[in-house]
């Protein structure tokens, strides 16, 4: 049994780690595109950004000021039990989240879509946001935050297998372009890709691929890997920046997920994760032990699995 | 070529800013407010009063809500400070320059050129853009001290008005200058000449979409 307690202090201290904390593979691949970028003033934007994660980190303040509509992605083991149950964890969740609004201080950017009642604390009817996935074996809880904005650089789109990979590409482009100019999508970023699903699983593939995956991270099917790779240095060869400048940093990295979509369909979702990609993740145990780490490690291979029945040896090598 | 810097005051003179060129970057000093949706709604469609002498005690207008709280006893603890996007306001913006007298508009992605030319030039105003748009901890690092918040009563702390002392705070980049011309809209001229080779080989999609246009005629295949 998972001590309710200790789920809410790490959730408060996962959502301070987030909004000040650059994760370091995200910060390993921005200081990559900056070592290559030539152009002045994308070079210019680059150089500040890394001063200002180092002045976050220092001062102990957001990286940025909007800071997104924090979300939660929460995963289990199969035999995890949480005191005081689902409701309990749930409730832990939203009173982290409204303390570390007032706490850090975050943006308290959440409100009513119609009324613009703002709480004041980031939390709502639907908001956070909390998603959740299982894996066979195990008692543990896996606590993913994540700090996204919320207006620019998303789009999907419906697309038909006559439309290929070059309709693909297309969508691909015309999302990154049109986000890109006036640097709108806050690039360089982490773009991710849904393909197949249905409408509201294809959105929440690419965002799941842009927010959940790390930096140099591959997906375990070689021709998409391939893909993912190709996309990368397609975007990065658009000829813009930070910014929407002249330049060559659009793309940190690319990550594509897939899913089982309609026989006549290929739907497509583009997403891009900040500039400042603000992501912290935590596993508590029942004993009350709690690691951090920065790599959510939600697409394992059985959150990616194609079978009926999830194959017994894995599952006894788990238990 | 490293581009200039230039430090200027929130209450600028015509000529120092007449002298500001694209892609200059500006740090800041003196006061600055914060006005988005909420605060032009009020000021303008509600005729409420400014409760600041503008533009004398700061001609210079933030499209911003800072990451930061009200603290029981009244002080401010205010973290980041980040832009939102500018386009979303060009509709209240020549009647809050005519009310206000603001000179430096500052905030996220710039406007159109067509927009600096029709009231940013015949008023004298400038707009200068944030930098990558998350340098909220080193524009923080500028803040010196929150003076007031206005109106976060009826708006919220997210649209409420936020007056914040500037301490060499920056960095900023000129988006616009004293003719109207647009550094986005020079660099997308610049990038646009390279989009044909790279679009090469790809191809519209198939399902088009209604809506876009104004010309009901249109079909989605």
């Amino acid at each position: 049994m998972i001590p309710i307690d200790i789920i809410q202090k790490t959730a408060e201290t996962l959502m301070d780690k987030a909004a000040i904390e650059i994760p370091q593979d995200y910060l390993d691949g921005l200081q990559a595109a900056a070592d290559v970028e030539d152009g002045d003033l994308s070079s210019f934007v680059l150089q500040a950004m890394l001063e200002n994660y180092e002045a976050a980190k220092e001062d102990r303040r957001a990286m940025c000021g909007d800071t997104g509509t924090p979300r939660w992605y929460v995963k289990m083991g199969n035999e995890t039990q949480i005191e005081g149950g689902p409701i309990a964890l749930e409730a832990a969740l939203r009173r982290a989240t409204a303390n570390a609004t007032n706490g850090v201080p975050l943006r308290p950017n959440r409100v009513h879509p119609l009324w613009r009642t703002d709480h004041d604390n980031n939390v709502g009817i639907g908001a956070p946001e909390i998603e959740y996935g299982y894996e066979p074996g195990g008692e543990w809880i896996d606590l993913i935050t994540v700090h996204k904005g919320g207006l620019f650089g998303t789009d999907y789109r419906m697309l038909f297998p006559s439309d290929g990979i070059e309709g693909i590409k297309r969508f691909y482009l015309d999302s990154l372009v049109a986000f890109g100019k006036r640097g709108l999508a806050c690039q360089p970023a982490i773009i991710g890709i849904g393909l197949g699903g249905c409408k509201d699983t294809c959105m929440v593939l690419g965002k799941r691929a842009a927010c959940l995956r790390t930096v140099g991270s591959e997906n375990s099917d070689p021709k998409i890997a391939a893909l993912e790779r190709e996309f990368k240095e397609i975007g990065n060869s658009i000829g813009m920046g930070a910014m929407g400048f002249v330049g060559k940093s659009m793309v940190v990295d690319c990550n594509i997920e897939v899913g089982y979509c309609h026989t006549g369909g290929m739907q497509m979702s583009v997403h891009a994760f900040c500039l400042s990609s603000r992501r912290a993740v935590a596993r508590v145990f029942a004993d009350g032990r709690v690691e951090y780490r920065t790599d959510p490690n939600w697409f394992t291979d059985y959150q990616r699995r194609e079978t009926v029945e999830w194959d017994a040896p894995a599952m006894e090598a788990a238990e | 070529m490293s581009p200039r810097k230039i430090r200027l005051s929130t209450t600028p003179t015509q000529g120092a800013l007449d002298d500001l060129q694209l892609g200059d970057i500006v740090y800041l000093d003196g006061l600055m407010y914060t006005a988005r949706e909420g605060v032009y709604k009020r000021a303008l469609e509600e005729k409420a009063n400014i409760p600041m002498e503008l533009p004398r005690d700061s001609a210079a207008n933030f499209h911003c809500s800072p990451a930061a709280r009200i603290n029981p006893d009244g002080s401010f603890e205010m973290g980041a400070v980040t832009a939102t996007a500018s386009f979303r306001f060009a509709k209240w913006l020549p009647e809050w320059m005519e009310k206000s007298g603001a000179k430096l508009i500052i905030g996220k992605g710039g406007m159109t050129s067509k927009d600096y030319k029709s009231f940013f030039v015949p008023n004298g105003a400038i707009y200068l853009s944030t930098v990558g748009y998350g340098t909220g901890a080193l524009l923080g690092r500028g803040v010196e001290k929150v003076e007031a918040v206005h109106w976060n009563e009826e708006l919220g702390l997210a649209q409420a008005m936020w007056v914040i002392k500037c301490n060499n705070m920056g960095p900023f980049i000129v988006a616009s200058d004293k003719n109207g011309d647009c550094l986005f809209e020079r660099e997308n001229a610049k990038i646009a000449e390279n989009l044909h080779r790279v679009y090469e080989g790809t191809r519209p999609a198939t399902l088009k979409r209604y809506g876009e246009t104004d010309d009901r005629s249109d079909e989605v295949i």
